[in-house]
């Protein structure tokens, strides 16, 4: 049994054309960038599709649902924590962390659901705890 | 239009130093490059092609390009992470097949041991502008060792690879590493010793992961009129290919390298297969790092190449497929983070004839040397070279 603890997080760097995603994790809503000519999600975010290179992108907001593509329980830290990747139900994959949750206890396709971890001075990270 | 057989590499060196205290980044570059030149029995005046990457100090290669004395007439600081000297193998042959350089010098240098800097464990320090993936992972705590790790994670989920498996690539690089009198580990490890070494990020051990070494190297790549000209045995380029590998808009696969790319594109240039190459330098930053390249590049179906490091199958004078005969960066150096360009020195070694006795491959005329640069598990570069000799 290894309880993860919670760490100090830095903020992350908010710009114009990411500031909604982060308001939107302040309300506990995880947004998608969406691209309306292909269909695509992707992330991270961006205004001009990766896939086709459309303009035509907007957000969705997430279910939050997910399952755990990979991850990495970081021994050699001052406070250890589960590095991850995380497919979410929409289809694309995000790195994240895996909190709240015993970190000899993961497993690759574990379902596992969205919360927000306060960072030092910004907005909070999405991060996600075994469903 | 092909690099096939427009270059050849003519000199190479490789710094003894493990440990740069009292050495400048710039006196390494400078030393490295003399000692390729000699090798290659070419002067500095002779250089006018000149090849770095983030490495160098200053702004893209001018500083070293003043520090040196140099004259290029054609220069290229393209940076792809510890990939980029494998990749500057193949941007010379390309110079030099367009008429662009004649005597190409490539160098490196590091000082991470010196500068007391914490490599594989802490996230990278941001600074500058950030680059637009940076607020969706630096406050996450991506470091080099739990980006890789999560690449060994899902190929075992996937494809049932074990760390023992794993393992058994640093065992082959230890038996290397011991007749290496440079290679700063040179004990001679177990797969046990391996799997009990303590666990760095799951489910990479402190043995699974390179040396943090200060040092470099420098390659000398010449037009194939000059190559005619000199004494030494002639390493000719036949296959040369880079890539990108990257999260694609988030339909992240961690199975596989930029090396699914690179190892096909030059094996077609080159006119050869993988089971012709006699000998490979494979980047070996982690266990896992090397496993997956030599699935990529075609040595072993994907998902089996756990079977094929397995048992000693890389170790010189045993195995079927030597690797990294100096030791590599798991055993003997990987200077300043970036191991391509030794990758580079030990094949050229090998097609000369010139590695140490007990790690020599017979009659090793093909040979493979491959990078990857960057993270693995996140975004990294790929390159690859095939070389003959001929």
């Amino acid at each position: 049994m290894a309880q993860s603890k919670d760490r100090k997080l830095p903020a992350p760097t908010v710009s114009a054309e990411t500031e909604a995603y982060w308001n939107a994790a302040a309300q506990g809503k995880l947004l998608v960038r969406k691209c309306t000519a292909c269909g695509e999600l992707h992330h991270y975010p961006r205004t001009i599709c990766p896939f086709c290179f459309s303009d035509r992108t907007e957000w969705i907001e997430a279910s939050g649902k997910g399952t755990i593509y990979s991850f990495s329980v970081m021994r050699r830290a001052p406070v250890p924590y589960a590095m991850a990747y995380v497919t979410l139900a929409e289809g694309p994959r995000m790195v994240t962390n895996i909190v709240d949750c015993d970190l000899d206890k993961l497993a690759c396709e574990q379902p596992v659901k969205v919360v927000f971890k306060p960072t030092e001075d910004g907005p909070p990270l999405p991060m996600f705890t075994p469903a | 239009m092909s690099i096939k057989g427009k270059a050849y590499i003519a000199g190479i060196y490789e710094h003894p130093t493990r440990l740069a205290k009292d050495i400048s980044l710039a006196q390494i570059h400078a030393q490295t490059a003399k000692g390729a030149l000699e090798d290659a029995g070419l002067t500095k005046d002779d250089v006018d092609g000149y090849f770095c990457a983030g490495d160098a100090p200053g702004l893209g290669p001018m500083s070293m390009v003043e520090y040196m004395g140099l004259k290029p007439r054609h220069v290229d600081s393209t940076d792809t992470g510890g990939s980029s000297y494998v990749l500057h193998v193949g941007h010379a042959a390309e110079a030099i097949a367009m008429g662009k350089c004649k005597v190409a010098l490539i160098t490196l240098a590091g000082r991470p041991r010196a500068e007391g800097m914490a490599t594989g464990t802490v996230p990278r320090s941001r600074g500058g502008t950030p680059t637009p993936d940076e607020p969706f992972e630096f406050p996450y705590g991506p470091t080099v060792v739990n980006m890789y790790a999560m690449c060994a994670a899902r190929h075992m989920y996937e494809f049932g690879t074990t760390s023992e498996q794993l393992a058994w690539i640093k065992v082959a690089a230890s038996h290397h590493a011991q007749h290496n009198p440079h290679a700063l580990l040179r004990d001679v490890v177990t797969v046990e010793d391996v799997v009990k070494s303590p666990m760095i990020s799951d489910p990479l051990h402190r043995l699974d992961c390179c040396v943090i070494t200060d040092g470099g190297g420098a390659i000398v790549v010449v037009a194939p009129e000059i190559a005619r000209s000199l004494k030494r045995p002639k390493v000719k380029l036949i296959g040369a290919a880079e890539a990108m590998k990257t999260q694609m808009g988030g339909k992240v696969d961690l199975t596989y390298s930029g090396a699914r790319s690179t190892g096909p594109a030059s094996f077609a240039e080159a006119g050869i297969k993988p089971a012709d190459i006699k000998y490979v330098s494979i980047y070996d930053s982690f266990t896992i790092t090397v496993l997956m390249q030599l699935e990529d590049l075609g040595f072993a179906e994907k998902g089996k190449g756990g079977r094929l490091v397995a048992d000693g199958n890389l170790i010189a004078g045993q195995g079927k497929l030597p690797f990294n005969t100096d030791g590599g960066g798991l055993c003997s150096n990987h200077p300043g983070n970036r191991g391509g360009l030794t990758k580079v020195l030990e094949a050229v070694r090998q097609l000369r004839g010139e590695a140490h006795p007990a790690v020599q491959v017979k009659n090793c005329d093909l040979a493979l040397a491959h990078g990857t640069g960057g993270s693995l598990g996140l975004r990294h570069g790929s390159s690859t070279v095939i070389l003959e000799r001929e």
